[in-house]
């Protein structure tokens, strides 16, 4: 039986590990912080986790759906496929940080890729 | 069998629903999402009754010593009353003990509860005059130290409870206040943690009363209090804070003035960029932020991008923060 690439890539530990770094990394960057700020930083936070666990292949909390749902009034302001981009990004540069095996990289980025459709809502 | 109250009803569960699959089923009106315990949107406070820890995960320590739990992963299997955050909650008496002087735009206000509120140091009330006018100020006390419950009040142009305190409030008038509200404040633990306290304006109240409730709980980090103001009467306590932080060799207090005219001894500049001129990193810091709404965001940003955890990172708490803004619904005129 072969490890779920949520199991390789070390879990909910990995996620923590990477959710704050992830995060700041978003909320410097001048060109997309705006869609991230937030007054309510303890919910974006979590919602930074929930999108990590997805993109790390582990249980979530998003369906397509809700992800649609969730971007559509990002939509309407704007967000599009240099946003996308950026954020992906920074995930990208995240898990290199965190010397994460490029093929496990390269997995994530496949899920997180695969969520371009919904997120810009088309 | 078992029961979840809220909003003075109460509802039985059925088999293995959680909390707010109760409530929902009930047709009650309680905000939520996710459904996982991930998004926080249905944070409720218990008010009676045991709640399993799983069901604070992910809600920062000062909430979740209040109670504060997410009934979408809460089993319905205990009896409890809940409550939302927002929640009116009941007013109690108060009798003013003294209005004095803090600066010239300043006043302090003690009063004295008819039954003793028990309170965390930087939390908030709301103070209700006789005719229903209600609005919220932090505390600037401590429970453990203080005998009284002490406020400060700005005088705003055209606030009609600043000015009614400026003007014509006196000891012995009987007012009522509602709290004890908020999560910004200090909890014991982790003693060498440092603390940065940030605030402007009167939101040195609650700072005050934050440090010198870590002080007399014997915190051993540091503790740096900057206290930023335009105009130098606003650096108000300034002889009291420098006293304190005569005696506390961990205590260290900087006033910041953005405005001309800078005293000896005070930072010229704003707050925020003093505090991170003199803080590089804030890893492992302790933050608590008060004051303006843009200063607090933007400080709250700002502390959390310099190595903060946000768990760390303590301000208005995000449920009660439009209370603070508006007057609260005077429960009398739903009768």
């Amino acid at each position: 039986m072969t490890q779920s690439l949520f199991e390789r890539i070390g879990g909910e530990p990995a996620v923590e590990a990477a959710v704050d770094l992830f995060y700041r990394k978003v909320l410097s960057d001048d060109a997309i912080s705006h869609f991230f700020d937030s007054t309510d930083m303890d919910a974006q936070r979590a919602k930074q986790k929930s999108f990590l666990t997805m993109v790390f292949g582990g249980p979530n909390e998003y369906t397509g759906k809700d992800m649609r749902t969730a971007h559509a009034s990002l939509v309407e302001n704007g967000l599009d496929d240099s946003h996308f981009d950026a954020v992906a990004g920074h995930l990208q540069a995240t898990l290199t940080e965190l010397d994460v095996p490029g093929d496990l990289i390269d997995e994530v980025m496949t899920l997180a890729g695969g969520t371009r459709a919904e997120v810009l809502n088309r | 069998m078992t029961k979840v109250a809220f909003g003075g009803r109460a509802y039985e569960y059925a088999d293995s629903e959680t909390v707010l699959e109760t409530l929902l089923r009930h047709k009650l009106d309680v905000p939520y999402s996710c459904k996982k315990g991930v998004c926080l949107s249905c944070m409720l406070r218990v008010i009676d009754g045991a709640i399993p820890e799983e069901s604070q995960v992910g809600i920062r320590d000062t909430l979740r010593t209040q109670g504060y739990f997410l009934p979408c992963i809460c089993p319905g299997d205990h009896d409890l009353t809940v409550a939302s955050a927002e929640d009116t909650a009941l007013f109690s008496r108060a009798v003013v003990s003294d209005v004095f002087p803090l600066a010239p735009d300043i006043k302090g206000v003690r009063l004295t509860p008819a039954t003793e509120l028990y309170y965390h140091a930087g939390q908030f009330i709301n103070l209700r005059r006789a005719d229903g006018l209600t609005r919220c100020y932090s505390l600037a006390s401590v429970p453990s130290i203080d005998r009284q419950l002490e406020l400060h009040v700005k005088r705003l142009p055209g606030g009609d409870m600043s000015n009614w305190i400026f003007d014509e409030l006196q000891g012995g008038e009987v007012v009522e206040l509602q709290g004890p509200n908020g999560s910004c404040f200090y909890l014991p633990g982790r003693a060498d943690q440092n603390l940065l306290l940030i605030g402007t304006g009167t939101g040195l109240a609650p700072l005050i009363g934050i440090a010198r409730d870590a002080l007399h709980d014997g915190h051993q980090g540091d503790i740096r209090l900057y206290h930023g103001s335009r105009h130098a009467n606003g650096l108000y306590l300034r002889r009291q804070l420098r006293d304190l932080a005569a005696r506390h060799a961990n205590f260290l207090y900087i006033p910041c003035l953005s405005g001309a005219d800078v005293p000896p001894g005070v930072r010229a500049g704003r707050v925020a960029s003093a505090v991170f001129s003199d803080l590089g990193g804030l890893a492992d810091w302790r933050v608590f932020i008060c004051g303006a709404p843009p200063m607090v965001e933007e400080a709250k940003k700002t502390a959390y991008l310099a190595g903060a955890a946000i768990a760390d990172i303590h301000a208005d708490p995000f449920e009660l923060r439009d209370l603070r803004r508006k007057p609260r619904p005077d429960p009398s005129s739903h009768k």
